[in-house]
């Protein structure tokens, strides 16, 4: 008699698939796997029949025939008659070498623009808004362009730096021509370099990683120091002095280890009818480093204002109570808080940036756009591995950038007991 | 009273109320308080007035200098050059002759002039029918009309014959009736009949009807080839489909990424994260380049269409984030207070869930919405002429040949009005929609 009560058991029948909620589901989502494969097989088939009928076959080793193509921003070397994999290789380090620069100067165009937007003085509050309001609601494509043609059109020929009285001078000291081919500015070169470390895919200067490890090391030991004057201060109650030490600390290897190669700046020359030395910025790196810059600051200006407007009065008015000024207020109070609310949307903008370097076509810039997904697909006619290829990267770029930006993320998350 | 008669140092009247100090009141505390209340502050200050006269002197001249008569630059630096307006550079004016000379070419791309009525008549009745979905005062009648308009403004912008725009409208008629006739089953069966019908009317009985209809009863409009399209034509043809599609697709995703069916889930997760990953740019290559290996062989079809489609599905990834964002911020009680009303999943959503769901997620969706009409100006990688597009090609023409200024800030304020407008309204509807009395 236990069988009759509770609810109906074991009688499952057909219609149930479709009307009990318990089961519906399950026919859902196999009706769906069965259309997705369905599209899937549709998709495959079809690409299979149309390579057939183009007489192609699916095949990545294109990739190792000769490009046959120069590439102008060169970070690596590369010459023509290096392989389709070597020019992508190029194209996406300047993709990034592009995305962290845009990266740096729109992060800090941002937070100024954000934090002088409400600044209390009322005419930099408009001009920002100005600043914000133009640069969001107009596509960042037409300010590559504008960068692009200010560059081309209203910056002088290297021509106009020669002759007594030239129409052009140098800029900072005689130090930075800009002209209508791209910025000189001074290179960095060691008398006694090292060399470079020639990794194939990547060649290194030797010089920069020994000055980048030391500067690390410098910063590393100034913590160990300020920690260890915190230490003795909570001891004895007494802060030992150590402003002279940190610089010492912070500033003296790096000195003695330039000094040790033999630094010094070599300054862009005019020779003949162009500059020669220094580093050379190309008009189209120019331009599409300041119109990311410019436009992705004016998001990231809104991110960082929202930011910090959403941290509560009361913790500028206690801070204020306890007699704290306002700029340390601001850094020491506020900021820390914002952050947490300013990041997740900032990593987004990074990515914006990152994937909007695909524009750089528009000004003929070599990214892995322009290499990969432009010449080699035209001269090789593999749109669909070329593609795929350049989709898989990105792809895994975004996600790479999401993801440490998210490692970061964890660690100034607000710790919730 | 008396005894203090003749204390002659104590008042008996009280003094007048003094004017306050000059310096705390009306325009010189307001400037004290704004602009120099601190030495940061007035270095600030002075820096904006420095940048600002600046920019009045540099851009005030051009502007005065403007000339709107002339058919190319050269024409238009002899005018300038006459009328005295010269600095060491050269010629200083702005030359908006090339907006004069080529703004029909920026609105409507290479589309017939003659035939300019039919998309000015199409944008004019698009704010017809956009005026009852944003506008609250609206008779709500008028609704029909917005839901007929995509049919119209088909019509009227490619031409053809009418019978294909009320035949393709057909097919939601069928869908209707499908779903009529299967009423009395699962909702599962209606649904998938509401479906199913409507794609086979679409793909395989509409092309024979459209064509016996248009034999027996020709009526329609010369023709237009996509290839004529540009400008702001095209961007706003391109953006306002995508904005219209991708809301309803971004919500359906949203559903399906917040869905317990680990299945369909998955399908929405690697979607929403593979479109997000890529740059649109690779997405409108796809659509021109790799289409053709993914269809049927033999199969072609408009490029317009193609980009819309690619436009569509990349807003809609963003969309359905936004969205996704919206629905995690409502508590949970209001899933379980819907549970409780018995209501089923459909209803909940529609009654409960998304009204509160879409009204947080306002700013984020119509960012989304400026992003995509932003971002229509991307089709001229493939191709496409849109304003920037077509700012190349006059900049290349030896009339204008060296010209850009005028012709950006042509484009660029006609992009911001309409993105700024956009933001704008959000704004609006956020007021209007805010129920909180805080």
């Amino acid at each position: 008699m236990a069988m009759d009560s509770g609810a109906p058991t074991g009688s499952f029948r057909l219609s149930m698939l479709l009307y009990d909620t318990r089961y519906r589901s399950y026919t859902i989502q196999i009706f769906a796997l069965f259309l997705l494969m369905l599209g899937a097989a549709w998709l495959v088939d079809n690409t299979i029949r149309n390579l057939a009928a183009l007489g192609k076959d699916f095949s990545f080793s294109f990739l190792w025939n000769v490009s046959g193509y120069d590439i102008s921003q060169r970070p690596i070397e590369y010459s023509s008659t290096s392989t389709h994999a070597r020019a992508a290789w190029v194209g996406l380090l300047n993709t990034l070498i592009l995305a962290v620069m845009a990266c740096v100067t729109a992060t800090v165009l941002g937070v100024i623009a954000g934090v002088l937007r409400l600044s209390n003085n009322w005419i930099i509050g408009r001009l920002m808004t100005i600043y914000i309001e133009t640069f969001r609601n107009i596509p960042a494509l037409l300010w590559i362009v504008v960068f692009g043609a200010i560059m081309a059109e209203s910056m002088p020929a290297p021509r106009d730096f020669r002759g007594d009285t030239p129409e052009a001078t140098m800029q900072v000291f005689d130090s930075v021509a800009i002209t209508n081919r791209g910025v000189y500015i001074p290179a960095p070169q060691f008398e006694r370099s090292l060399g470079t470390l020639d990794l194939g895919f990547v060649a290194p200067s030797l010089d920069a990683i020994a000055f980048i490890l030391v500067v690390v090391l410098s910063i590393w030991a100034n913590k160990r120091l300020i920690a260890h004057a915190t230490k003795v201060q909570n001891a004895t109650g007494v802060r030992p002095k150590t402003w002279w030490k940190s610089i010492l600390i912070l500033f003296g290897p790096a000195i003695v280890l330039l000094v040790a190669l033999g630094f010094y700046l070599d300054y862009p020359a005019l020779a003949g009818f162009n500059f020669r030395g220094g580093i050379h910025m190309r008009s189209s790196l120019i331009a599409m480093w300041l119109g990311l810059s410019f436009y992705t600051g004016a998001f990231i200006a809104e991110v960082v204002r929202g930011g910090i407007m959403a941290i509560s009065k009361g913790q500028s008015e206690a801070a204020a109570a306890l007699g704290i000024q306002p700029g340390k207020t601001m850094r020491l109070v506020i900021l820390p808080q914002a952050m947490r609310v300013i990041i997740p949307p900032m990593i987004s903008q990074y990515l914006n940036i990152t994937k909007n370097t695909s524009l750089g076509l528009a000004v003929g810039y070599m990214d892995l756009r322009s290499t990969l997904g432009g010449i080699t697909i035209n001269q090789t006619g593999r749109e669909l591995e070329g593609m795929g290829l350049m989709m898989l990267i990105y792809l895994l770029l975004s996600l790479l950038i999401s993801s440490a930006m998210n490692l970061y993320n964890n660690r100034v998350k607000l710790r919730e007991r | 009273m008396e005894e203090h008669h003749g204390l002659n140092y104590v008042r008996t009247e009280m003094l007048g109320e003094q004017a306050p100090p000059v310096s705390e009141v009306g325009a010189v505390r307001w400037v004290r308080e704004n602009l120099f209340s601190g030495w940061v502050n007035t270095i600030l200050t002075v820096i904006s007035l420095a940048v600002i006269a600046w920019a009045v002197m540099a851009i005030g001249p051009w502007l005065l200098n403007s000339v709107w008569e002339a058919e190319s630059l050269a024409q238009c630096r002899e005018i300038l050059a006459a009328a005295g307006a010269v600095n060491e550079h050269g010629t200083f004016g702005a030359c908006w002759g090339v907006i004069n000379d080529r703004w029909h070419q920026l609105l409507f791309g290479f589309y017939p002039p003659e035939l300019y009525w039919r998309p000015i008549l199409a944008f004019v009745l698009m704010l017809v029918a956009l005026a009852p979905v944003l506008f609250p005062n609206v008779p709500r009648k008028w609704l029909f009309f917005s839901v007929a308009y995509p049919f119209i403004g088909f019509f009227l912008l490619w031409g053809g014959t009418v019978w294909l725009p009320l035949m393709i409208a057909a097919g939601f008629v069928v869908g209707y009736i499908a779903a009529r006739l299967t009423s009395g089953y699962s909702t599962l069966i209606t649904s998938a009949a509401a479906i199913i019908a409507p794609l086979i009317w679409w793909f395989y009985l509409m092309g024979p009807v459209t064509e016996a209809l248009h034999s027996m009863i020709p009526i329609g409009l010369e023709a237009v080839q996509s290839n004529d399209f540009g400008g702001f034509m095209l961007s706003i043809i391109i953006g306002v489909t995508g904005i219209v599609l991708s809301l309803p697709l971004g919500i359906l995703l949203a559903l399906g990424r917040q869905s317990n069916m680990p299945l369909i889930k998955t399908i929405c997760v690697v979607f929403i994260e593979f479109v997000r990953g890529v740059p649109l740019i690779t997405l409108l290559f796809t659509a021109s380049l790799l289409l053709n290996y993914f269809l049927p062989p033999g199969t072609n079809f408009d490029l317009i269409l193609r980009v819309i489609i690619m436009v569509t599905l990349f807003a809609t990834a963003y969309m359905a984030e936004v969205i996704r964002g919206g629905l995690a911020a409502l508590p949970n009680g209001q899933y379980e207070a819907a549970d409780a009303l018995g209501l089923d999943y459909w209803k909940a959503q529609r009654l409960i869930i998304m009204p509160q769901a879409l009204k947080i997620s306002i700013p984020g969706i119509v960012n989304t919405f400026i992003g995509l009409f932003k971002d229509t100006t991307l089709v001229v990688f493939i191709g496409l002429l849109d304003p920037i597009g077509l700012s190349s090609a006059i900049r290349a023409s030896s009339d204008w040949q060296g010209i850009y200024w005028e012709l950006f800030i042509f484009i660029g304020a006609i992009f911001w009005i309409f993105c700024f407008g956009m933001s704008r309204y959000s704004m609006y509807l956020e007021r209007r929609l805010k129920t909180d009395h805080r």
